[in-house]
Protein backbone atom coordinates (compact mmCIF):
# COMPACT_ATOMS: atom_id res chain seq x y z
CA UNK A 1 0.00 0.00 0.00
CA UNK A 2 2.61 2.55 1.04
CA UNK A 3 5.60 1.99 -1.24
CA UNK A 4 9.15 2.81 -0.26
CA UNK A 5 9.20 5.43 -2.99
CA UNK A 6 6.67 7.51 -0.97
CA UNK A 7 7.42 10.02 1.75
CA UNK A 8 4.81 11.75 3.93
CA UNK A 9 3.77 14.71 5.99
CA UNK A 10 1.88 14.08 9.27
CA UNK A 11 -1.06 15.75 7.54
CA UNK A 12 -1.23 12.78 5.14
CA UNK A 13 0.19 14.28 1.95
CA UNK A 14 2.64 12.03 0.04
CA UNK A 15 5.44 12.91 -2.34
CA UNK A 16 7.24 10.66 -4.89
CA UNK A 17 10.52 11.73 -6.48
CA UNK A 18 11.05 10.88 -10.15
CA UNK A 19 14.19 11.83 -12.10
CA UNK A 20 15.58 15.34 -12.68
CA UNK A 21 14.11 16.70 -9.38
CA UNK A 22 10.56 16.21 -10.63
CA UNK A 23 8.16 14.97 -7.95
CA UNK A 24 4.45 14.15 -7.64
CA UNK A 25 2.29 15.13 -4.65
CA UNK A 26 -1.02 13.65 -3.50
CA UNK A 27 -2.98 12.58 -0.43
CA UNK A 28 -2.70 9.15 1.17
CA UNK A 29 -5.22 6.32 1.13
CA UNK A 30 -5.68 6.89 4.86
CA UNK A 31 -6.55 10.54 4.19
CA UNK A 32 -9.18 9.69 1.56
CA UNK A 33 -10.77 7.14 3.85
CA UNK A 34 -11.01 9.74 6.64
CA UNK A 35 -12.54 12.30 4.26
CA UNK A 36 -15.10 10.12 2.52
CA UNK A 37 -16.32 10.93 -1.01
CA UNK A 38 -14.20 13.81 -2.33
CA UNK A 39 -16.34 16.29 -4.29
CA UNK A 40 -14.16 19.37 -4.87
CA UNK A 41 -10.48 20.28 -5.25
CA UNK A 42 -8.71 23.62 -5.10
CA UNK A 43 -5.16 23.36 -6.42
CA UNK A 44 -2.34 25.86 -7.00
CA UNK A 45 -1.75 27.36 -10.43
CA UNK A 46 0.81 26.02 -12.89
CA UNK A 47 3.91 28.21 -12.60
CA UNK A 48 3.20 29.03 -8.95
CA UNK A 49 6.17 28.74 -6.54
CA UNK A 50 5.28 26.86 -3.36
CA UNK A 51 7.20 26.34 -0.12
CA UNK A 52 7.32 23.31 2.14
CA UNK A 53 4.45 23.40 4.67
CA UNK A 54 2.56 26.11 2.73
CA UNK A 55 -1.21 25.68 2.43
CA UNK A 56 -1.46 25.08 -1.31
CA UNK A 57 -5.05 24.03 -1.76
CA UNK A 58 -8.17 22.37 -0.40
CA UNK A 59 -9.57 18.85 -0.63
CA UNK A 60 -13.28 18.97 0.11
CA UNK A 61 -15.51 16.01 0.82
CA UNK A 62 -19.19 15.90 1.72
CA UNK A 63 -18.03 15.72 5.32
CA UNK A 64 -15.37 18.41 5.58
CA UNK A 65 -12.94 20.75 3.84
CA UNK A 66 -9.32 19.82 4.45
CA UNK A 67 -6.36 22.10 3.74
CA UNK A 68 -3.64 20.66 1.51
CA UNK A 69 -0.07 21.25 2.71
CA UNK A 70 3.03 21.04 0.53
CA UNK A 71 5.63 18.43 1.47
CA UNK A 72 8.31 20.33 -0.51
CA UNK A 73 9.36 23.60 -2.14
CA UNK A 74 9.48 24.25 -5.87
CA UNK A 75 7.60 25.29 -8.99
CA UNK A 76 4.25 23.75 -9.93
CA UNK A 77 4.67 22.39 -13.45
CA UNK A 78 1.36 20.56 -13.75
CA UNK A 79 -1.87 19.86 -11.87
CA UNK A 80 -4.11 16.84 -12.38
CA UNK A 81 -7.04 18.23 -14.40
CA UNK A 82 -8.68 14.82 -14.50
CA UNK A 83 -8.86 14.81 -10.71
CA UNK A 84 -10.23 18.36 -10.67
CA UNK A 85 -13.06 17.32 -12.99
CA UNK A 86 -13.64 13.99 -11.29
CA UNK A 87 -12.52 14.22 -7.65
CA UNK A 88 -13.69 10.67 -6.89
CA UNK A 89 -10.35 9.48 -8.36
CA UNK A 90 -8.81 10.49 -5.04
CA UNK A 91 -10.99 7.92 -3.33
CA UNK A 92 -10.46 5.11 -5.84
CA UNK A 93 -6.74 5.58 -6.64
CA UNK A 94 -5.12 8.14 -4.30
CA UNK A 95 -1.51 7.03 -4.87
CA UNK A 96 -1.40 6.79 -8.69
CA UNK A 97 -4.00 8.33 -10.98
CA UNK A 98 -5.19 10.47 -8.04
CA UNK A 99 -1.91 12.51 -8.00
CA UNK A 100 -2.61 16.21 -7.52
CA UNK A 101 0.50 18.28 -8.29
CA UNK A 102 3.65 17.77 -10.36
CA UNK A 103 6.48 19.92 -9.01
CA UNK A 104 10.08 20.77 -9.93
CA UNK A 105 11.85 20.69 -6.56
CA UNK A 106 14.05 23.61 -5.55
CA UNK A 107 15.50 22.03 -2.39
CA UNK A 108 15.72 18.20 -2.65
CA UNK A 109 17.34 18.07 0.81
CA UNK A 110 13.92 18.89 2.30
CA UNK A 111 12.81 15.32 1.51
CA UNK A 112 15.02 14.07 4.33
CA UNK A 113 12.74 15.83 6.85
CA UNK A 114 9.72 13.80 5.72
CA UNK A 115 8.29 10.58 7.20
CA UNK A 116 9.13 7.33 5.38
CA UNK A 117 6.55 4.67 4.46
CA UNK A 118 7.19 2.37 7.43
CA UNK A 119 6.98 5.19 9.97
CA UNK A 120 3.84 6.59 8.28
CA UNK A 121 2.17 3.20 8.52
CA UNK A 122 2.94 3.10 12.24
CA UNK A 123 1.67 6.63 12.62
CA UNK A 124 -1.77 5.86 11.22
CA UNK A 125 -2.34 2.62 13.14
CA UNK B 1 -21.71 3.04 22.90
CA UNK B 2 -25.11 1.43 22.36
CA UNK B 3 -25.62 -1.13 19.62
CA UNK B 4 -28.75 -1.72 17.57
CA UNK B 5 -29.96 -5.27 16.75
CA UNK B 6 -28.38 -4.84 13.29
CA UNK B 7 -24.86 -4.21 14.61
CA UNK B 8 -23.38 -7.51 13.38
CA UNK B 9 -24.95 -6.91 9.96
CA UNK B 10 -23.07 -3.61 9.68
CA UNK B 11 -19.79 -5.23 10.63
CA UNK B 12 -20.34 -8.03 8.10
CA UNK B 13 -21.11 -5.51 5.35
CA UNK B 14 -17.86 -3.61 6.02
CA UNK B 15 -19.51 -0.57 7.52
CA UNK B 16 -17.49 2.43 8.58
CA UNK B 17 -18.97 2.84 12.08
CA UNK B 18 -19.29 6.13 13.92
CA UNK B 19 -20.94 7.31 17.10
CA UNK B 20 -24.38 8.86 16.54
CA UNK B 21 -26.79 9.80 19.37
CA UNK B 22 -24.90 7.39 21.62
CA UNK B 23 -25.20 4.49 19.14
CA UNK B 24 -22.58 2.80 16.98
CA UNK B 25 -23.99 3.23 13.46
CA UNK B 26 -22.69 3.11 9.88
CA UNK B 27 -21.79 6.40 8.24
CA UNK B 28 -21.26 4.46 5.00
CA UNK B 29 -20.30 1.03 3.67
CA UNK B 30 -17.60 2.33 1.30
CA UNK B 31 -19.13 5.22 -0.64
CA UNK B 32 -22.03 7.37 0.51
CA UNK B 33 -22.44 8.70 -3.03
CA UNK B 34 -22.92 5.17 -4.40
CA UNK B 35 -25.42 4.43 -1.61
CA UNK B 36 -27.30 7.64 -2.42
CA UNK B 37 -27.51 6.61 -6.07
CA UNK B 38 -28.75 3.13 -5.11
CA UNK B 39 -31.71 4.72 -3.32
CA UNK B 40 -32.52 7.12 -6.17
CA UNK B 41 -32.31 4.38 -8.84
CA UNK B 42 -33.01 1.06 -7.12
CA UNK B 43 -33.37 0.23 -3.41
CA UNK B 44 -31.34 0.81 -0.25
CA UNK B 45 -31.82 0.01 3.43
CA UNK B 46 -31.04 2.03 6.56
CA UNK B 47 -30.85 0.83 10.15
CA UNK B 48 -32.80 3.54 12.01
CA UNK B 49 -33.31 1.57 15.22
CA UNK B 50 -31.77 4.44 17.18
CA UNK B 51 -35.05 6.35 16.69
CA UNK B 52 -37.53 6.25 19.56
CA UNK B 53 -40.86 4.41 19.34
CA UNK B 54 -43.45 5.43 21.91
CA UNK B 55 -46.82 3.69 22.02
CA UNK B 56 -49.71 5.53 23.70
CA UNK B 57 -52.94 3.82 24.73
CA UNK B 58 -55.90 4.59 26.98
CA UNK B 59 -59.26 6.26 26.65
CA UNK B 60 -57.86 9.80 26.52
CA UNK B 61 -55.04 9.31 24.07
CA UNK B 62 -56.60 11.27 21.24
CA UNK B 63 -57.25 14.24 23.56
CA UNK B 64 -53.65 14.18 24.78
CA UNK B 65 -52.29 14.13 21.24
CA UNK B 66 -54.64 16.93 20.11
CA UNK B 67 -53.18 19.03 22.93
CA UNK B 68 -49.56 18.06 22.47
CA UNK B 69 -49.06 18.03 18.70
CA UNK B 70 -49.24 20.87 16.17
CA UNK B 71 -51.09 18.72 13.66
CA UNK B 72 -54.56 17.38 14.46
CA UNK B 73 -54.72 13.58 14.89
CA UNK B 74 -58.53 13.61 14.59
CA UNK B 75 -57.89 13.92 10.83
CA UNK B 76 -56.67 10.31 10.92
CA UNK B 77 -60.08 8.90 11.82
CA UNK B 78 -61.53 9.32 8.35
CA UNK B 79 -58.56 7.51 6.76
CA UNK B 80 -58.74 4.55 9.12
CA UNK B 81 -56.35 2.34 11.03
CA UNK B 82 -52.75 2.59 9.87
CA UNK B 83 -52.79 6.21 8.71
CA UNK B 84 -49.76 8.39 9.54
CA UNK B 85 -49.39 12.09 10.32
CA UNK B 86 -46.22 14.23 10.36
CA UNK B 87 -46.26 16.68 13.27
CA UNK B 88 -44.25 19.14 15.27
CA UNK B 89 -44.33 18.99 19.05
CA UNK B 90 -44.17 22.60 20.22
CA UNK B 91 -43.31 24.23 23.52
CA UNK B 92 -45.22 27.20 24.98
CA UNK B 93 -43.09 29.62 22.93
CA UNK B 94 -44.06 27.74 19.74
CA UNK B 95 -40.49 26.47 19.47
CA UNK B 96 -40.05 22.98 18.00
CA UNK B 97 -39.25 20.36 20.64
CA UNK B 98 -39.11 17.65 17.97
CA UNK B 99 -40.62 16.58 14.66
CA UNK B 100 -42.23 13.14 14.55
CA UNK B 101 -44.71 10.85 12.83
CA UNK B 102 -47.77 9.54 14.67
CA UNK B 103 -49.71 6.47 13.45
CA UNK B 104 -53.32 5.59 14.29
CA UNK B 105 -53.23 1.86 15.09
CA UNK B 106 -55.82 -0.73 16.14
CA UNK B 107 -55.62 -0.24 19.90
CA UNK B 108 -53.13 2.63 20.26
CA UNK B 109 -51.29 5.53 18.66
CA UNK B 110 -47.62 5.04 17.82
CA UNK B 111 -45.09 7.88 17.75
CA UNK B 112 -41.73 7.53 16.00
CA UNK B 113 -39.43 10.39 17.01
CA UNK B 114 -35.79 11.40 16.82
CA UNK B 115 -33.07 9.73 18.79
CA UNK B 116 -31.12 12.83 19.74
CA UNK B 117 -34.18 14.21 21.51
CA UNK B 118 -35.34 10.98 23.09
CA UNK B 119 -34.85 11.91 26.72
CA UNK B 120 -36.50 15.31 26.55
CA UNK B 121 -39.33 13.98 24.32
CA UNK B 122 -40.15 11.22 26.79
CA UNK B 123 -40.03 13.60 29.76
CA UNK B 124 -42.32 16.07 27.97
CA UNK B 125 -44.84 13.42 26.86
CA UNK B 126 -44.88 11.75 30.28
CA UNK B 127 -45.49 15.03 32.07
CA UNK B 128 -48.33 16.03 29.71
CA UNK B 129 -49.86 12.53 29.98
CA UNK B 130 -50.22 12.85 33.77
CA UNK B 131 -53.55 14.67 33.36
CA UNK B 132 -54.96 12.06 31.00
CA UNK B 133 -55.86 8.38 31.14
CA UNK B 134 -52.94 7.35 28.94
CA UNK B 135 -50.26 4.67 29.22
CA UNK B 136 -46.91 5.68 27.73
CA UNK B 137 -44.71 2.77 26.60
CA UNK B 138 -41.24 3.14 25.11
CA UNK B 139 -40.73 0.19 22.72
CA UNK B 140 -37.12 -0.85 23.27
CA UNK B 141 -38.07 -4.33 22.03
CA UNK B 142 -38.44 -3.16 18.42
CA UNK B 143 -35.93 -2.45 15.64
CA UNK B 144 -36.54 -0.22 12.60
CA UNK B 145 -35.30 -0.67 9.04
CA UNK B 146 -36.06 1.91 6.35
CA UNK B 147 -36.10 0.48 2.83
CA UNK B 148 -36.23 3.22 0.20
CA UNK B 149 -36.11 3.61 -3.57
CA UNK B 150 -38.25 2.99 -6.67
CA UNK B 151 -37.69 -0.78 -6.36
CA UNK B 152 -37.93 -0.94 -2.55
CA UNK B 153 -41.50 -2.18 -2.21
CA UNK B 154 -41.27 -4.74 -5.03
CA UNK B 155 -38.02 -6.12 -3.61
CA UNK B 156 -39.45 -6.38 -0.09
CA UNK B 157 -42.40 -8.25 -1.65
CA UNK B 158 -39.90 -10.70 -3.23
CA UNK B 159 -38.42 -11.33 0.21
CA UNK B 160 -41.85 -11.51 1.90
CA UNK B 161 -44.17 -12.95 -0.78
CA UNK B 162 -46.97 -13.75 1.69
CA UNK B 163 -47.69 -10.03 2.16
CA UNK B 164 -47.38 -9.05 -1.51
CA UNK B 165 -51.03 -7.94 -1.72
CA UNK B 166 -50.87 -5.78 1.40
CA UNK B 167 -47.64 -4.20 0.16
CA UNK B 168 -49.09 -3.49 -3.28
CA UNK B 169 -52.29 -2.02 -1.80
CA UNK B 170 -50.48 0.06 0.83
CA UNK B 171 -51.27 3.75 0.36
CA UNK B 172 -48.81 6.60 0.91
CA UNK B 173 -48.50 7.57 4.56
CA UNK B 174 -50.31 4.48 5.70
CA UNK B 175 -49.29 1.24 7.44
CA UNK B 176 -50.30 -2.32 8.26
CA UNK B 177 -49.20 -5.05 10.65
CA UNK B 178 -48.67 -8.67 9.59
CA UNK B 179 -47.17 -11.51 11.68
CA UNK B 180 -46.06 -9.05 14.34
CA UNK B 181 -44.19 -6.85 11.83
CA UNK B 182 -45.22 -3.28 11.08
CA UNK B 183 -44.87 -1.86 7.56
CA UNK B 184 -45.36 1.87 6.91
CA UNK B 185 -45.18 3.61 3.55
CA UNK B 186 -43.20 6.54 4.92
CA UNK B 187 -39.61 7.65 4.59
CA UNK B 188 -36.94 10.32 4.78
CA UNK B 189 -35.55 10.20 1.25
CA UNK B 190 -38.18 11.58 -1.13
CA UNK B 191 -38.47 8.15 -2.77
CA UNK B 192 -41.18 5.51 -2.50
CA UNK B 193 -40.47 2.93 0.17
CA UNK B 194 -41.14 1.51 3.61
CA UNK B 195 -40.18 1.87 7.22
CA UNK B 196 -40.39 -1.59 8.77
CA UNK B 197 -40.65 -2.10 12.54
CA UNK B 198 -39.88 -5.60 13.76
CA UNK B 199 -39.12 -7.37 17.04
CA UNK B 200 -35.39 -7.11 17.78
CA UNK B 201 -34.84 -10.86 17.42
CA UNK B 202 -36.06 -10.76 13.79
CA UNK B 203 -33.75 -7.95 12.70
CA UNK B 204 -30.83 -10.00 11.42
CA UNK B 205 -33.04 -12.39 9.43
CA UNK B 206 -34.84 -9.47 7.78
CA UNK B 207 -31.50 -7.84 6.85
CA UNK B 208 -30.17 -11.06 5.36
CA UNK B 209 -33.38 -11.67 3.37
CA UNK B 210 -33.25 -8.15 1.94
CA UNK B 211 -29.54 -8.46 1.10
CA UNK B 212 -30.46 -11.59 -0.82
CA UNK B 213 -32.83 -9.59 -3.06
CA UNK B 214 -30.10 -7.02 -3.72
CA UNK B 215 -31.11 -4.17 -1.48
CA UNK B 216 -28.01 -2.08 -0.75
CA UNK B 217 -26.97 -1.27 2.83
CA UNK B 218 -26.90 2.53 3.21
CA UNK B 219 -25.46 4.66 6.00
CA UNK B 220 -26.03 7.98 7.73
CA UNK B 221 -24.03 9.88 5.13
CA UNK B 222 -26.38 8.91 2.31
CA UNK B 223 -29.38 9.43 4.60
CA UNK B 224 -28.37 13.07 4.99
CA UNK B 225 -27.76 13.79 1.29
CA UNK B 226 -31.04 12.09 0.35
CA UNK B 227 -33.21 13.96 2.86
CA UNK B 228 -31.62 17.30 1.99
CA UNK B 229 -32.29 16.79 -1.73
CA UNK B 230 -35.87 15.94 -0.70
CA UNK B 231 -36.13 19.22 1.22
CA UNK B 232 -36.73 17.50 4.56
CA UNK B 233 -35.69 19.12 7.82
CA UNK B 234 -33.10 17.69 10.18
CA UNK B 235 -33.82 18.41 13.84
CA UNK B 236 -31.07 20.22 15.67
CA UNK B 237 -29.95 21.88 12.44
CA UNK B 238 -32.87 23.20 10.36
CA UNK B 239 -34.89 23.75 13.50
CA UNK B 240 -34.63 23.47 17.28
CA UNK B 241 -36.45 24.65 20.39
CA UNK B 242 -35.77 28.28 19.56
CA UNK B 243 -37.23 28.05 16.06
CA UNK B 244 -40.96 28.21 15.32
CA UNK B 245 -42.65 26.36 12.43
CA UNK B 246 -43.15 29.52 10.35
CA UNK B 247 -39.43 30.12 9.88
CA UNK B 248 -38.40 26.54 9.15
CA UNK B 249 -40.96 25.61 6.51
CA UNK B 250 -43.21 23.72 8.91
CA UNK B 251 -46.30 25.94 9.00
CA UNK B 252 -48.11 23.28 6.97
CA UNK B 253 -47.98 20.86 9.94
CA UNK B 254 -49.71 23.34 12.22
CA UNK B 255 -53.44 22.64 11.85
CA UNK B 256 -55.64 25.62 12.77
CA UNK B 257 -58.83 24.30 11.14
CA UNK B 258 -60.59 23.57 14.44
CA UNK B 259 -60.68 26.92 16.26
CA UNK B 260 -61.79 25.12 19.44
CA UNK B 261 -58.67 22.94 19.56
CA UNK B 262 -56.21 24.10 22.18
CA UNK B 263 -52.65 22.93 21.63
CA UNK B 264 -49.35 23.79 23.30
CA UNK B 265 -47.76 26.78 21.57
CA UNK B 266 -50.91 27.85 19.71
CA UNK B 267 -51.19 31.37 21.15
CA UNK B 268 -47.57 32.27 20.54
CA UNK B 269 -47.71 30.73 17.08
CA UNK B 270 -50.72 32.86 16.11
CA UNK B 271 -48.96 35.97 17.43
CA UNK B 272 -45.88 35.32 15.28
CA UNK B 273 -48.02 34.49 12.25
CA UNK B 274 -49.73 37.89 12.49
CA UNK B 275 -46.34 39.62 12.35
CA UNK B 276 -45.59 38.47 8.77
CA UNK B 277 -42.11 40.02 9.07
CA UNK B 278 -40.53 36.74 10.07
CA UNK B 279 -37.74 34.89 8.34
CA UNK B 280 -38.56 32.12 5.87
CA UNK B 281 -37.02 28.83 4.82
CA UNK B 282 -35.60 28.53 1.31
CA UNK B 283 -33.50 26.16 -0.77
CA UNK B 284 -30.04 27.27 -1.91
CA UNK B 285 -27.84 26.11 -4.77
CA UNK B 286 -24.18 27.04 -4.92
CA UNK B 287 -23.30 28.23 -8.43
CA UNK B 288 -19.77 26.97 -8.94
CA UNK B 289 -17.65 24.68 -6.82
CA UNK B 290 -17.35 23.99 -3.12
CA UNK B 291 -19.73 22.81 -0.40
CA UNK B 292 -22.35 24.80 1.51
CA UNK B 293 -22.25 24.15 5.24
CA UNK B 294 -24.32 24.91 8.31
CA UNK B 295 -23.59 28.32 9.82
CA UNK B 296 -22.38 30.03 6.64
CA UNK B 297 -23.81 33.52 6.31
CA UNK B 298 -25.95 34.63 3.38
CA UNK B 299 -25.44 38.17 2.08
CA UNK B 300 -28.12 40.01 0.08
CA UNK B 301 -26.92 43.34 -1.29
CA UNK B 302 -24.42 44.22 1.40
CA UNK B 303 -26.37 42.95 4.36
CA UNK B 304 -26.09 39.69 6.24
CA UNK B 305 -29.62 38.36 5.67
CA UNK B 306 -29.63 34.75 6.70
CA UNK B 307 -27.82 31.50 7.47
CA UNK B 308 -27.33 28.08 5.97
CA UNK B 309 -29.06 25.68 8.39
CA UNK B 310 -27.84 22.53 6.67
CA UNK B 311 -25.79 21.96 3.54
CA UNK B 312 -24.15 19.20 1.56
CA UNK B 313 -23.07 18.08 -1.90
CA UNK B 314 -25.97 16.74 -3.98
CA UNK B 315 -25.02 13.61 -5.92
CA UNK B 316 -28.15 13.98 -8.09
CA UNK B 317 -27.59 17.65 -9.00
CA UNK B 318 -23.79 17.34 -8.87
CA UNK B 319 -23.45 20.61 -7.03
CA UNK B 320 -23.75 21.83 -3.48
CA UNK B 321 -27.23 22.48 -2.05
CA UNK B 322 -28.53 23.71 1.25
CA UNK B 323 -31.54 24.61 3.33
CA UNK B 324 -31.38 28.16 4.68
CA UNK B 325 -33.29 30.60 6.86
CA UNK B 326 -33.35 34.12 5.42
CA UNK B 327 -35.12 37.46 5.75
CA UNK B 328 -38.17 37.46 3.51
CA UNK B 329 -37.11 39.00 0.20
CA UNK B 330 -37.80 39.08 -3.55
CA UNK B 331 -34.35 38.26 -4.85
CA UNK B 332 -33.43 35.06 -6.62
CA UNK B 333 -29.64 35.30 -6.24
CA UNK B 334 -27.30 36.28 -3.42
CA UNK B 335 -23.87 35.49 -1.97
CA UNK B 336 -22.68 33.11 0.71
CA UNK B 337 -19.55 33.58 2.83
CA UNK B 338 -17.45 30.42 2.45
CA UNK B 339 -14.29 30.68 4.55
CA UNK B 340 -14.00 34.41 3.86
CA UNK B 341 -14.86 34.31 0.15
CA UNK B 342 -18.23 35.54 -1.18
CA UNK B 343 -19.57 32.87 -3.58
CA UNK B 344 -22.68 33.24 -5.76
CA UNK B 345 -25.83 31.31 -4.78
CA UNK B 346 -29.33 30.94 -6.21
CA UNK B 347 -32.55 30.58 -4.16
CA UNK B 348 -34.97 27.81 -5.13
CA UNK B 349 -38.21 26.43 -3.74
CA UNK B 350 -37.81 23.14 -1.87
CA UNK B 351 -37.62 20.22 -2.60
CA UNK B 352 -34.72 19.86 -5.00
CA UNK B 353 -35.55 16.25 -5.95
CA UNK B 354 -38.66 14.06 -5.54
CA UNK B 355 -39.10 10.44 -6.76
CA UNK B 356 -35.80 10.63 -8.56
CA UNK B 357 -36.79 13.70 -10.57
CA UNK B 358 -34.98 17.02 -10.30
CA UNK B 359 -37.75 19.54 -9.63
CA UNK B 360 -35.83 22.78 -9.66
CA UNK B 361 -34.60 24.68 -12.72
CA UNK B 362 -31.02 23.65 -13.39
Amino acid sequence: MYGNDMKFLKSHEWIKLEQDNIAYIGISDHAQSLLGDVVYLELPKVGQHINMHDTIGVVESVKAASDLYSPASGEVIAINEEAVNNPSILNSDPHLSGWLIKIKLSKTSELEQLINATDYQNLIC
Amino acid sequence: MLKTPFYDCHVNSNAKLVEFCGYSLPINYGSQIKEHEAVRNDAGMFDVSHMQIIDLSGSNTKDLLRLMLSNDVSKLDKHGIGKALYCAMLNEEAGVIDDLIVYLLEDKYRIVANSGTREKDLAWITSKAKDFDVTVTVRKDLAILAVQGPKAISKVAMARPDITKQLTDLKQFSSFTAHGCFYARTGYTGENGLEIIIPNEQAITLWQDLLNVNIAPCGLGARDTLRLEAGMNLYGHDMDENINPLVCGMDWVVDLNDPKRVFVGKDKYLQIKKQAQHQVQIGVILEGKGVLREGQKIIIGDKESGTITSGTFSPTLKSSIAIARVNNNNVSTAKVDIRGNLEPIRFVKLPFVRNGKILIEE
